[in-house]
């Protein structure tokens, strides 16, 4: 009786709350993820298909110089586009904070219009904008800058350009919730004991909104590493990250061994990043995720 | 001048169009307590802020120990400040808290671990010095939070609301403390609420601000006695506050005529036909059936309220207002619609400057 009503009074309002939820986590999420670890250990068949017997093939295919190679490069563009983001990201994202509310939530909707535009769009735009003949070019062979129209279009500095652009509200927006929450007083309090400006950013500034700092690095870093339009577009698939191997693995290569073990390797990344995370903030400091 | 540590010379504080702060002139001694007392939006946390250097004023000179101060920056004046919300760091240890001042100052360890336990001691929180701020009660935040301004042996103290958010009981015991340290270090404290009795109880003296003004700057019981503005009389403590015609002068003592009756009350420079306010506390106020000399007016006991150890009253008059009167229980005896003759102490009763 009393289990039974237990039962009524606590468990079914969880069921009913979390249930969907948690159906959707478990059909959408985390099954096709244990499917990919699973596909992961088989081997790639003659025609494309998965031959299902246990294999450390497509792990040790990773570690091939090719392979490898582009790894760490696609780790380091996403490191680079990371820290530039920071580098950009922090102190804009301290201007809007400190701006009254009106003007501030104005300034958010700048960063967010660029987000909200199609990606192809976006990035089609800075191909024709970089192209040889393009404005940029011409612009600098007017001007007597160069001779020779640049080559910019599918290189790792586009690509770079591309990652940039594409990641910067997703390290704005977390950077800019915790600088916010930041009162003020502590800033005066520190002033008031003597700190420097300087002072008072690295003492209290910044330690107390490195979790939104945090954020915004797993919220980059993550994304860079695995994104392949951009990539795709701006590299024009002369330039490979992981993202558009993983692509072409699933796709015109057909070797979804290799492919699903590369990504098992980027959910590892990302796994190692959000529990490095977990450690490093506290449970309230999360909501900027 | 000597003696006077923070000084203010016609210092004003606009906001946008908004004057807050309006000529300020004070003089602030060393060693004083000197309370800013006023209801919110009076600016007196504008002219704490001005005198610790996160505002700026727009026109005036603030002095300290004879300097003008305007071109310091907040971590070069030699106040300390303490929070409203304590503001102390959360992401550092009470001992780094209190620490911080000489932390940054590159101070050798072992002096700030010396002078942190020393300051441990004072607010009586050891063996909290490895605890984080959210691990503390209210009143052990406050402490922190003393403890951290003090650290550096600032000339002055300013203090917002310290007590603000704490629970009566607690505030309580908190103004005892304050001003057992106060008196303890000698320190100048500028003290900013808007809890009179609160006021009363800490200061040296008081400046009452009302609309970016300073009404009266005197003692409390100077204040409490004597208000010299209409505002003042109304904000501190109970009054009774009486508009009338000055109809005869004799000395210090004036007779006052109004369309409730005729009465007496202190006051000087007044002059027979001038139209003036009298406040009388509720506690002066006199009752008796039989008419006293002197006064001429006559009321109704409404209601009583039993407050304990005195009785608060309400008589109305005869022109429809009414007087607030309290005394202790059983001292008369009175009944609820009795007729009365009320009266008092003509030195008791205050007479000031008529202002609409």
């Amino acid at each position: 009786m009393n289990r039974k009503n237990k039962f009524k009074r606590k468990t079914l309002p969880a069921l009913a709350m979390a249930g969907p939820v948690s159906l959707w986590m478990i059909l959408f999420v985390t099954l096709p993820m244990l499917y990919i670890i699973y596909i992961s250990f088989m081997s790639r068949g003659v025609f494309g298909d998965v031959v299902y017997n246990f294999s450390w093939d497509s792990y040790k295919t990773l570690l091939d110089t090719t392979y490898y190679k582009v790894i760490v490069k696609s780790i380091r563009a996403a490191a680079i586009t990371t820290v530039l983001c920071l580098i950009i990201g922090y102190p804009f994202a301290y201007y809007i904070a400190k701006k009254p509310k009106e003007v501030a939530s104005k300034l958010i909707m700048l960063i967010m219009i660029p987000f909200w535009t199609n990606s192809l769009m976006r990035l089609n735009s800075w191909l024709l904008l970089f192209q040889t003949s393009g404005p940029i070019n011409r612009f600098l062979q007017n001007t007597g800058f160069i001779d020779a129209p640049i080559n910019f279009v599918y290189t790792d500095g586009l690509v770079m350009l591309g990652l940039i652009t594409s990641m910067l509200p997703f390290a704005v927006l977390p950077m800019y919730s915790s600088i916010e929450k930041l009162s003020k007083s502590l800033l005066e309090a520190s002033a008031d004991l003597g700190a420097s400006r300087r002072t008072t950013f690295l003492r209290i500034t910044l330690p107390l909104t490195f979790p939104g700092i945090f954020s915004s690095i797993i919220l980059v870093f993550i994304p860079s590493l695995g994104i392949y339009t951009v990539t795709d577009m701006l590299g024009g698939g002369k330039v490979l990250y992981i993202g558009n191997i993983i692509k072409n693995q699933f796709g015109a290569i057909r070797n979804w061994p290799l492919g699903a073990a590369l990504s098992v390797l980027l959910i590892v990344i990302t796994g190692l990043l959000i529990f490095i995370y977990t450690r490093f903030a506290k449970i309230e400091d999360m909501e900027v995720l | 001048m000597s003696d006077s540590i923070v000084t203010l010379i016609d210092v004003e504080k606009s906001f946008g169009k908004n004057k807050v702060v309006k000529k300020m002139n004070i003089e602030i001694k060393e060693g004083e307590f000197l309370t800013l007392l006023g209801p919110s939006g009076c600016g007196k946390t504008t002219t704490l802020r001005m005198i610790a250097g996160f505002e700026e004023a727009s026109s005036g000179i603030i002095m300290v120990q004879g300097e003008s101060i305007e071109d310091k920056e907040p971590f070069e004046r030699e106040v300390n400040t303490v929070f409203q919300n304590y503001a102390l760091f959360p992401h550092m240890s009470v001992f780094d808290n209190i620490g911080y001042a000489l932390k940054i100052r590159k101070k050798p360890k072992n002096e700030i671990t010396k002078r942190v336990n020393e300051m441990l001691d004072l607010i009586q929180l050891k063996g909290y010095e490895n605890r984080k701020p959210d691990a503390l009660s209210g009143g052990q935040k406050q402490r922190v939070a003393i403890a951290r301004a003090l650290i550096n042996n600032p000339k002055v103290l300013l203090l917002d609301e310290p007590l603000g958010a704490l629970d009566l009981k607690l505030r309580k015991q908190m103004q005892v403390e304050l001003k057992r340290l106060q008196k303890k270090l000698g320190i100048t404290f500028i003290y900013v609420t808007h809890d009179q009795e609160e006021a009363l109880t800490m200061s040296d003296r008081i400046a009452i601000m009302n609309e970016g003004v300073i009404e009266q700057l005197a003692t409390p019981s100077e204040i409490y006695d004597r208000p010299i503005t209409k505002f003042v009389a109304g904000f501190i403590g109970e009054s009774n506050i009486f508009d009338g015609k000055v109809i005869e002068v004799h000395d210090e003592i004036l007779v006052i005529e109004n369309s409730a009756g005729t009465i007496m009350a202190k006051g000087s420079g007044f002059k027979v036909g001038e139209i003036v306010h009298v406040s009388i506390r509720p506690e002066y106020v006199k009752v008796s059936i039989d008419p006293v000399e002197g006064f001429n007016l006559k009321g109704t006991v409404r209601d009583f309220l039993y407050m304990g150890t005195v009785v608060n009253t309400v008589i109305d008059l005869k022109d429809n207002t009414e007087i607030k009167y309290s005394r202790f229980e059983k001292d008369d005896d009175f009944k609820e619609r009795d007729s009365v003759n009320i009266y008092w102490n003509p030195e008791k009763a205050v007479v000031i400057k008529y202002k609409k």
